[in-house]
C-alpha cells in the first residue's frame, strides 16, 4: 500500500478546474477561441467560497455582444478583479444559436 | 373516378405496389430496405412484396380492398439501386402515407415496417437501412425530456464533454458498497455515475436500498466539490407499474437523472417513461441492450440509425452510441452518422456516413451521445475529436481499475479530458498530439500519470462486422 497516494476532495468550478490556474497567455487562447466560435464574452464574479453549483453569480456590466478583440475581453476581466479582489471572476462565452453558454471557466480563482 | 371491379385471385405485387414513377410527399415516411430476394425472385417483384406486406397488402386480393381507397393507403417501392460491392442484395426504396401510422408512436410505425414483412417467405433476408420521418410525424412525438441545452443548464457543466462511470461489478454489490464505488467516482471529479444495463432489483441488491445509498453518495460528493452530479438510476422493472414506482421514488428523493434500458423495456414503457421525466424534471438516460441482436448483422435487421431514431422520438436525453474505438463494434463514419441523427436538428442525406435521406427535427430537442466501454485515459483525444463537446465519455474500467482507486482513477480522467480541451481550443491536433498533450498534463497530475502507466498498451483493434456498403469491394 505504500505506493498507493490517498485521494484528497477539494472544492471544484467547474471546465478547466482540474487544471493548474492559467497563465495569461493560456486565457487569452480560450477567450480567442470563443470568440472564433461566434459566441458572446460575458464576465461574471461572486464571493469566494460560493459553490460552483449556485446558478447566478453577479454579472460584470452586460455581455460583451458582438465583441472580436481579446484585449477588450481580458480588460474588463481585469477591471472586475480590480474593482472585486477578493471575488472569483469567470469568463462565460454564450452561444445565442445553442441558447446555452459554449464556455465558461474561472480565470480567477 | 375510374371504377373497379373485384376479380378473386392472386396478382403479382408489382402490379400493385411497384410505382417507379412515383414522387415522394413531403409528409410520406420514407424507409430503405436492403433486400436479400429468394433465388428467381427478381428485384422488382421482391420490393413491391415488402412495401406491400408492411403496408396495406396480403398475399391474395380480398373483396374488402375495394370498400376504401387503396391507392391512398398503400405503400409503394418507388426505387430499386445497387449495394456497392454485393450482388446478393439490393436497396428497395418505400414511401408510407402518414396516415398509417398513429401520431407519436414508434410502437405502431415499427410493427408495420419490421412486423411480419421480416418473416416473408420471398425474401432471405431483410434489413431496415435508414427512415425518413417527415417533420409533420417528427412534430406528434414528444422526443427528448429536455434535450442537450437544458440538461447542461440544470448541470452546470459547459465548453466540454461530460464524464461517467459505469459501477462493475457489474452484478452481486450490496446496496452499501456500491455506494461507496459511486461516493468514489463523484468525489474525484466525475459528472456521473452509472447502473449498468442489467443493475433492476436483484435479490443482492434491492432497488430501494441502491437509491438511498446512492443518493447519498451523490449529494455528500456535490458538498465537497461544490459540483453538481448525477448517478443514473436504472428503473427498468418487469411491469410499467413497477417502472413508474421506482422512478416516482427516484424523484423523491432528488435523483436528478433516471435510466431505462429502452429496447428490452420496450418502446411503449420508454415513451411513456419520457413523458413522465418531461413532467417531472428528471433527465432520462437510454441504454441500448439487445441492440446488436437487431442491428449487426449486415443482410438482417434494423440498422442502428433507426434505432436512435426510435430512441431520440422516443424520447431520450442520453444514448448510447458506441465508441468508435472501444471494446464494442462501431465504424467510424457510421458513428458519427447516427450521432449526427441524435444531436443536429437538421441531417442531410451523405451516404459516405450511411445516412439516406435528409432528416428534419424541426425544433425537437437533441441528445448526448454517450460513449461507454473499453475506453480509458489514452482514448481521451481521439474521443473528444470524434464526439466533440456534446457527449458523455464512460470509463468504467478504466475509472475503477486505476491502482491508486477510484477517486484518482476519475480524477485522472478528468484532468486528461480537461487538457485535451483546452489543448484543442488552442488549435493543437488531438489525434496527430494527443500522446503530448497527455504527458504534459500528466506532469502536474499524479494520478493521470499512474492511469497512463497501467493502460499504456490496451487497444481493440479487431475489424468491424458490419461495415457501410460505399465502394466496391
Amino acid at each position: 500500500m505504500a505506493s498507493v497516494q490517498a485521494y484528497r476532495s477539494s472544492k471544484k468550478y467547474e471546465t478547466f478546474s482540474y487544471l493548474p490556474q492559467m497563465t495569461p497567455e493560456q486565457v487569452r487562447k480560450q477567450i480567442a477561441y470563443a470568440l472564433a466560435q461566434g459566441w458572446n464574452p460575458a464576465v461574471e464574479h461572486t464571493e469566494r467560497g460560493t459553490p460552483a453549483s449556485v446558478s447566478f453569480w453577479y454579472m460584470w456590466k452586460l455581455p460583451m455582444f458582438g465583441e472580436q478583440s481579446v484585449d477588450a475581453v481580458l480588460a474588463e476581466i481585469e477591471a472586475c478583479h480590480r474593482e472585486f479582489p477578493d471575488h472569483m471572476v469567470r469568463f462565460v462565452a454564450y452561444d445565442n444559436y445553442a441558447q446555452s453558454q459554449g464556455l465558461a471557466f474561472v480565470v480567477y480563482r | 373516378m375510374a371504377v373497379k371491379t373485384y376479380s378473386a385471385g392472386v396478382k403479382e405485387y408489382r402490379q400493385t405496389y411497384w410505382t417507379p414513377e412515383y414522387t415522394p410527399l413531403d409528409t410520406d415516411l420514407l424507409a430503405v430496405f436492403k433486400v436479400t430476394p429468394q433465388p428467381g425472385v427478381d428485384r422488382e417483384e421482391a420490393a413491391a412484396a415488402v412495401a406491400a406486406e408492411s403496408s396495406t397488402g396480403t398475399w391474395t386480393t380480398v373483396w374488402t380492398d375495394l370498400l376504401t381507397d387503396l391507392d391512398y393507403y398503400k405503400g409503394r417501392a418507388y426505387r430499386i439501386e445497387d449495394v456497392p460491392g454485393d450482388d446478393s442484395c439490393f436497396y428497395a426504396y418505400i414511401a408510407y402515407p402518414i396516415d398509417l401510422f398513429e401520431e407519436g408512436s414508434m410502437v405502431n410505425v415499427f410493427t408495420s415496417l419490421v412486423g411480419n414483412v421480416f418473416g416473408f417467405k420471398a425474401v432471405r433476408a431483410l434489413r431496415l437501412e435508414d427512415v425518413r420521418f417527415p417533420i409533420a410525424y417528427v412534430k406528434t412525438c414528444g422526443g427528448p425530456p429536455h434535450g442537450i441545452q437544458v440538461e447542461r443548464d440544470i448541470l452546470n457543466k459547459y465548453g466540454r464533454p461530460l464524464l461517467g462511470c459505469t459501477i462493475k461489478p457489474k452484478l452481486g454489490l450490496s446496496a452499501k458498497n456500491y455506494g461507496r464505488a459511486v461516493y468514489e467516482c463523484l468525489r474525484g471529479g466525475l459528472d456521473f455515475t452509472k447502473d449498468d444495463e442489467n443493475v433492476n432489483s436483484q435479490p443482492f441488491m434491492r432497488w430501494k436500498q441502491r437509491f438511498d445509498f446512492v443518493m447519498e453518495a451523490v449529494q455528500k460528493a456535490e458538498a465537497e466539490t461544490g459540483e453538481r452530479k448525477g448517478h443514473y438510476l436504472n428503473v427498468t422493472a418487469p411491469t410499467p407499474e413497477e417502472m413508474y414506482r421506482r422512478a416516482e421514488y427516484a424523484k423523491e428523493i432528488g435523483a436528478p437523472i433516471i435510466m431505462h434500458d429502452y429496447i428490452t423495456g420496450g418502446f411503449c414503457a420508454n415513451t411513456g417513461l419520457a413523458n413522465w421525466c418531461r413532467n417531472n424534471g428528471v433527465l432520462l438516460h437510454l441504454h441500448r441492450a439487445m441492440h446488436a441482436v437487431i442491428d449487426r448483422n449486415p443482410h438482417h435487421g434494423i440498422h442502428f440509425r433507426v434505432l436512435t431514431k426510435i430512441a431520440r422520438l422516443s424520447g431520450a436525453d442520453h444514448l448510447h452510441t458506441g465508441t468508435v474505438v472501444g471494446k464494442l463494434e462501431g465504424d467510424r463514419q457510421a458513428t458519427l452518422g447516427w450521432i449526427d441523427l441524435l444531436r443536429e436538428s437538421f441531417v442531410p442525406e451523405d451516404r459516405s456516413r450511411g445516412i439516406f435521406f435528409d432528416q428534419d427535427w424541426g425544433s425537437m430537442p437533441g441528445a448526448f451521445a454517450v460513449a461507454s466501454g473499453g475506453i480509458h485515459v489514452w482514448h481521451m483525444p481521439v474521443l473528444l475529436s470524434i464526439f466533440g463537446d456534446d457527449a458523455v465519455f464512460q470509463f468504467g474500467g478504466g475509472t475503477l481499475g486505476h491502482p491508486w482507486g477510484n477517486a484518482a482513477g476519475a480524477c485522472a480522467n478528468r484532468v486528461a479530458l480537461e487538457a485535451c480541451v483546452q489543448a484543442r481550443n488552442e488549435g493543437r491536433q488531438l489525434e496527430k498530439e494527443g500522446k503530448e498533450i497527455l504527458m504534459a498534463a500528466a506532469q502536474h497530475s499524479p494520478e493521470l500519470k499512474i492511469a497512463m502507466e497501467t493502460w499504456k498498451e490496451i487497444k481493440f483493434e479487431f475489424d468491424v462486422v458490419d461495415k457501410l456498403d460505399v465502394t466496391n469491394k
